[in-house]
């Protein structure tokens, strides 16, 4: 299948990888200007590859394999170190390797005065190197190698770029809760194995293909252990609640990994299997609803954060549900199409977030911003690109992803048309949310310089930083503005080139993508004008959440206070986001812990109770502290589990399972 | 045969009994103050001889020796490999460690040196007997070296509880082997799956694999057989540790392989479900003890029951590809903790000022290379891809789920999420601004010993995780060679 | 081959160690039930061959002695060992099919002995006089 010349894929990774290297270990001693040289050169030259690559694209026979090695061979199982390249890929690498690069350059300028800058750099570099190693893997085990690498780079930005204990715990979380997720994905691993004796994604399908009759049964297994997977590194229901807390991380972090990269790769992965889940209706149909209520779910709670991350933070897990709608009702490309702009206006609004939390000195508290449209006007004019996008207002390129994705949940079977209905509500909210983000930022009057004005006493130290930097509110400098800049372009035409072919367009991406994405499910045949139909009841939609946010947020803004005190419990749940985290605490956490303090209770573990202080108290004493140990029943008790545990074994050895070897 | 041939079968533990002897010969001639550094460099000379020697046992055709107690095939040189290793790389932080403090420390490598013929012996014998003497080497030596501090208080705690329930243990093993010898006659492994057919009580045989299970259980810390793993390992000096907690389980479960898949086959029914409950019960309780530890050393030493968990999660895919994980695994956890511990070894010092996990705040700013390599070893112990870690479990799980083991893979997998946990603590902790000054002195140098020690452990964790290519058709090899001669094998043990 | 017989086999050591551990038992329990207790000082004092008891049992021994004792224990073992080498010395050539093979053990054997001897006699733990405090 390899073609006759190379294209050198494994350069793709490797050139992250060794900017890495680079800064990791020598970066300490460079200067700034060094670091920030090899981490973008790092960056632009997979970039350029990529480009070169898209640029003969044509002529090469797909999908394009490259093998560098074998990787494990264990009897009759083996992996190989193997790259493979087709359409949905070069999509991928173009999102990861174009918007990352953009995030890299902002980032030179939004982390100029930090300390660590060697290190944040490294660990992007790092990044890079594994979700291109994810994006490009040909088996599952290559891909789980980036899959898990994403999560470690990303525990480390969000957890050690800072030296806050919120932040260690936060990037703690993700991690955790991504464990769950691998551990879906690991499962999944390891029943293709049993049942197709490989990970390689080209032997798994066709060993698919090849059996029709193969349908449901292990194959829903499968596809339900990778969708857990899924769920935890795109951060769905019921495994989303570490992204909200990842927005610790410094902001062009949580652009480049927790919201245009990282977080889709249970959406890539999902349409990268496309082939079984076509086999399982009942996987899909999980999907589809997982997509759906997270989406929904996520909006709700965005409705009323006050931190202008978290917005953008549970308006990426929303989106991303959609992308998992598209792919539960079997349209891949759609969901591959939204997660292309989405990447381009999440970037945006990221980015530019943080342009604005730049601009304040680090606040991101909404409550006190506003006014800002005359003070960073380009940050203003793209950012409302962005919000613009995302809220679905054409012809930007939200509008034309999403609702491709409407479209195809309304002709879809079965509840079709209550997803369908979910999401059009969702979009309803996302364009509420989105614009009440827009009108208390940039519009109004500076509310921290009105807090100001009123006195000097605010106790949280927040406010007095502001206070302090509240007149030297600055737009910032190019290198930050060009990367927004550019993403405000594409998130404008952006969607251009997947325009549905129902509303006078050419679907040229879709028509690019069904190569690598033909889904076996033909979903009812719709009309043009039902598209044309869906396409303006979903601008209305979005036009009326506009209108709603420009009343609440502006002309009457008195308004929200009263609405919130009228539905006071409502208002509550949300602003404790349904208490989910509360939750997990008490039904997963909780008896964790209790479990080992009685695993340790149970078995006199008693350095774990009084931790240090009994030790120093040993040390001090001689001979007869031992002895008092010894005597004190400690190792008396040991021996009694010893022999307790070995009796135990004894009578299952000869009673539990030797029944059939009898005494006579 | 022979008799040189024959001694070319147990070359390697001549080498290190002729070093350990030397070495003992030599520290006593020594003056108070004069270093003994020399003198474990020498031990590390003949550990590579011995290495060596290991290595030309893969040319010779598998065979046995001195009247079939010994026996070398591909099995006993990856364990002799693996045992050679550790105790090479414990030498070396030792090396590193010991300061002004230590006394004798020429016993500490002699008796490193006499662990490791005990443990070879172990791996290569076929003869019961043969066994419980190396198993008895090896123990006793660990129990001496756990204690090896004598001023301190909780070292000689360690050691004598590690003595009283060892010999518990030991009292075990023996006797299972007796009622084994009383069921079928012989106690060469090799000849008594063929015996067990012809007996006439084969309850004994059972009851004597139970109680061999015990005993071997408490070696390699398996649950329920595991309580005295933490306080010995708090107690024990670090760089002891580090060799305890890996080269005598190695030998162990070599042993365990030995006895289960080549004595005992027909019995599966009987120690399959067993050693189901045991890895179960291991991974369990290793990793929730864990998961509240504030002593590092403790901590890792829960971790380690876990990890012996993993690995006899292995023991129960009745398949050779079940063999070849096992021995997999225990290479990469070696790799991985004998690194761990010869990190812990030189942060804390000989006199173990660090021992919290608190107290490791800030080691990554105190020293980079420290900081660094803790991350690493501590990444690879969660399983993270690319390192031995990751690779020795997915191995593991692999070869369990083929077997149809589908909620042990689902405990342990599970496990494995949790243990994430406490790992990411310490690592936490290392990475963040200590908040006390006295915390921030430089670390002391570190030696071109510890140097050494880190490049071995941490190039094999990459290298079993990145290219483990060789190092899998060698498990693989040995996991052949060991059922290759089984008169009786299990049902599904030819199955892969 | 049955292993019926087998165990019958064993019927009388059964018996004879029921017989044991009940008359053991019957007698301390007998005495005790039949017995008069009297409690005074006297008859509760610890039991010194009829002279009054004098000082504290527990009392400390130097740890010289436990040392001698042990190596004494070990070198006696050791010893032990060459006494069936001893006895089937001359059978050795046959049995081995070598001459000098069990020669050669024995002397490898005693080697260590002599080995270990070194050691602790030049750790001077055979020196009484000298105060070694550390042990």
């Amino acid at each position: 299948m390899t073609s006759t010349h190379s294209l050198h894929l494994w350069l793709l990774p490797l050139v992250p990888f060794a900017g890495f290297l680079v800064n990791a270990l020598l970066g300490r001693r460079f200067p700034r200007a060094l670091v920030t040289a090899v981490a973008l050169i790092a960056t632009l030259i997979p970039f350029l590859q990529v480009l070169g690559i898209a640029s003969q694209f044509s002529s090469l026979s797909l999908p394009h394999l490259e093998q560098f090695g074998t990787w494990i061979a264990a009897g009759s199982f083996h992996a190989d170190f193997t790259f493979a390249l087709d359409q949905l890929t070069l999509v991928m690498l173009l999102v990861v390797t174009g918007v990352g690069f953009l995030i890299h350059l902002y980032s030179a300028g939004y982390m100029a005065h930090e300390d660590g800058y060697w290190r944040f750099f490294a660990y992007l570099n790092l990044f890079m190197f594994f979700m291109l190693t994810l994006v490009l893997a040909e088996n599952y085990l290559l891909m789980f190698v980036g899959w898990e690498g994403v999560g470690l780079a990303s525990y480390l930005l969000i957890g050690f770029y800072y030296t806050r204990d919120s932040a260690a715990n936060a990037g703690k979380k993700a991690f955790v809760v991504n464990r769950v997720g691998d551990f879906g994905f690991l499962l999944a691993m390891f029943l293709f194995i049993a049942h197709f004796g490989t990970l390689s994604f080209s032997s798994i399908f066709s060993q698919i293909t090849a059996h029709p009759e193969l349908h449901g049964g292990f194959l829903t297994a499968i596809a339900l252990c990778l969708v857990l997977g899924a769920t935890g590194k795109s951060a769905q229901i019921p495994l989303y609640t570490w992204l909200p807390d990842a927005m610790e991380g410094p902001t062009p972090v949580s652009a480049l990994i927790h919201a245009a990269t990282m977080v889709t790769a249970g959406v890539y992965m999902v349409a990268r299997t496309h082939v079984l889940f076509d086999r399982s209706p009942l996987a899909l149909s999980t999907v589809a609803i997982i997509g759906t209520a997270t989406a929904f779910f996520a909006a709700t709670v965005a409705l009323v954060q006050t931190d202008i991350k978290r917005v953008l933070a549970y308006s990426t897990i929303s989106q991303l549900g959609y992308m998992f709608l598209a792919c539960g009702v079997a349209a891949y490309s759609s969901g591959v199409f939204h997660l292309v702009t989405h990447a381009f206006f999440k970037a945006l609004l990221f980015l530019a977030a943080g342009s604005v939390i730049h601009a304040l000195s680090g606040e991101q508290d909404m409550r006190v911003m506003g006014g800002l449209r005359k003070k960073i006007p380009v940050t203003f004019w793209t950012m409302t690109m962005a919000v613009f996008a995302i809220s679905g207002l054409p012809p930007l390129a939200g509008f034309v992803s999403k609702d491709e994705i409407l479209y195809h949940a309304f002709t879809a079977p079965g509840p079709g048309k209550l997803l369908w209905f979910v999401g059009l509500f969702t979009a309803f909210l996302t364009s509420f949310y989105m614009f009440r983000l827009w009108y208390l930022t940039f519009f109004g009057e500076n509310r921290a310089e009105k807090a100001a004005a009123h006195a000097h006493t605010p106790a949280s130290s927040h406010h007095a930083e502001v206070d302090e930097h509240h007149h030297a509110i600055h737009e910032s400098p190019w290198i930050m503005l060009g990367p927004l800049a550019i993403l405000a372009v594409l998130s404008v035409i952006g969607g251009w080139m997947g325009w549905p072919e129902g509303l006078g367009g050419g679907n040229w991406f879709g028509h690019f993508l069904a190569p690598a994405l033909a889904s076996q499910h033909v979903a009812e045949a719709g009309s043009n004008s039902l598209e044309v139909t869906l396409a303006l009841i979903s601008t209305l939609v979005a036009l009326a959440g506009w209108f709603l946010a420009h009343l609440f947020y502006f002309a009457k803004p008195e308004l929200p206070e009263k609405l919130s005190v009228s539905l006071r419990a409502f208002y509550n749940l949300l602003l404790n986001k349904y208490w989910i985290d509360e939750l997990y605490g008490a039904v997963v956490i909780a008896p964790v812990l209790f479990l080992s303090r009685f695993v340790l209770k149970g078995l006199i573990d008693t350095g774990v109770i009084n931790g240090g202080s009994y030790a120093a108290a040993y040390t001090t004493q001689g001979m007869g502290a031992i002895v008092q140990r010894l005597q004190s029943g400690n190792i008396r008790s040991y021996a009694g589990w010893l022999a307790l545990g070995a009796a135990g074994l004894l009578l299952l050895t000869y009673f539990g399972f030797g029944a059939h070897l009898s005494l006579r | 045969m022979t008799a040189n041939f024959q001694l070319l079968r147990i070359l390697p533990e001549v080498i290190l009994t002729i070093a350990g002897v030397l070495i003992m010969l030599i520290e006593p001639l020594l003056g108070h103050s004069t270093s003994r550094k020399p003198l474990g460099w020498f031990a590390v000379l003949s550990v590579f001889a011995s290495l060596a020697a290991s290595f030309a046992q893969l040319g010779m055709a598998a065979g046995t020796a001195y009247y079939g107690v010994i026996q070398t095939d591909a099995f006993s040189v990856f364990f002799h490999v693996l045992i050679a290793l550790i105790v090479l790389v414990s030498l070396l932080v030792t090396i590193d460690t010991a300061n002004a403090n230590t006394e004798s420390l020429g016993e500490l490598f002699a008796l490193m040196v006499f662990g490791a013929v005990g443990m070879m012996l172990m791996t290569s014998a076929t003869e019961l007997l043969l066994v419980f003497i190396g198993l008895e080497i090896s123990s006793i030596s660990t129990y001496i070296m756990a204690g090896f501090r004598r001023k301190n208080v909780k070292s000689t705690e360690s050691s004598l509880k590690y003595f009283l329930l060892g010999s518990f243990a030991t009292a075990f093993f023996l006797y299972g082997i007796a009622l084994i010898f009383g069921a079928t006659g012989t106690t060469d492994i090799n000849a008594i799956a063929s015996q067990l057919g012809t007996s006439a009580v084969p309850m004994f045989a059972t009851i004597g694999l139970g109680m061999i299970l015990i005993g071997l259980g408490f070696k390699v810390s398996a649950a329920p057989f595991h309580v005295w793993t933490p306080d010995a390992y708090e107690g024990a000096p670090s760089p002891v540790v580090g060799l305890m907690s890996t080269a005598p389980k190695a030998a162990a479960f070599a042993v365990l392989l030995r006895i289960v898949y080549v004595a005992f086959p027909a019995l599966h029914a009987h120690w399959q479900p067993l050693l189901w409950l045991m890895a179960a019960f291991s991974m369990t309780i290793g990793n929730l003890g864990a998961l509240r530890q504030q002593n590092v050393k403790r901590m890792l030493a829960y971790s380690s029951i876990a990890h012996a968990g993993y690995l006899l999660v292995a023991f129960t895919a009745l398949s050779t590809d079940g063999i070849a994980a096992a021995s997999f695994y225990a290479m990469s956890y070696a790799a991985m903790n004998v690194g761990i511990f010869a990190v812990v070894s030189h942060a804390s010092g000989y006199d173990e000022r660090l021992s919290l996990i608190s107290d490791y705040r800030g080691l990554a700013y105190r020293s980079p290379l420290l900081g660094g390599a803790l991350g690493f070893f501590l990444i690879s112990l969660i399983g993270i891809p690319f390192t031995g870690g990751f690779f020795g479990k997915f191995y593991v799980f692999a070869s369990a789920l083929h077997s149809g083991m589908v909620w042990l893979t689902i405990i342990g997998l599970v496990n494995s999420g949790i243990a994430a946990f406490y790992y990411l603590r310490l690592l936490a902790s290392a990475y963040s601004k200590p908040t006390n000054n006295a915390l921030l002195d430089p670390m002391p140098r570190a030696s071109f010993a510890l140097l050494l020690a880190l490049v071995i452990t941490i190039s094999g964790t990459l290298i079993l995780g990145i290219v483990p290519g060789q190092i899998l058709a060698m498990s693989h090899n040995a996991a052949v060679s060991l059922t290759s001669g089984i008169a009786n094998p299990a049902p599904s043990a030819t199955h892969q | 081959m049955h292993s019926q017989n087998y165990f019958w086999n064993y019927l009388p050591l059964m018996m004879q160690i029921i017989v044991a551990v009940g008359l053991g038992c019957s007698m301390v329990t007998m005495s005790w039930l039949i017995g008069r207790h009297r409690k005074s000082s006297v008859k509760l004092a610890a039991y010194e061959c009829g002279v009054p008891a004098e000082g504290d049992a527990r009392g400390r021994f130097s740890v010289r002695f436990y040392m001698v004792a042990m190596l004494f224990i070990l070198f006696d073992v050791e010893a032990v060992f060459m006494l069936p080498w001893a006895v089937i010395y001359r059978r050795l050539p046959a049995i081995t099919g070598s001459r000098m093979f069990g020669f050669w053990e024995m002397l490898v054997y005693l080697g260590f002995v002599l080995v270990g001897f070194f050691y602790i006699w030049k750790k001077g733990i055979l020196d009484w006089a000298q105060d070694k405090g550390d042990l």
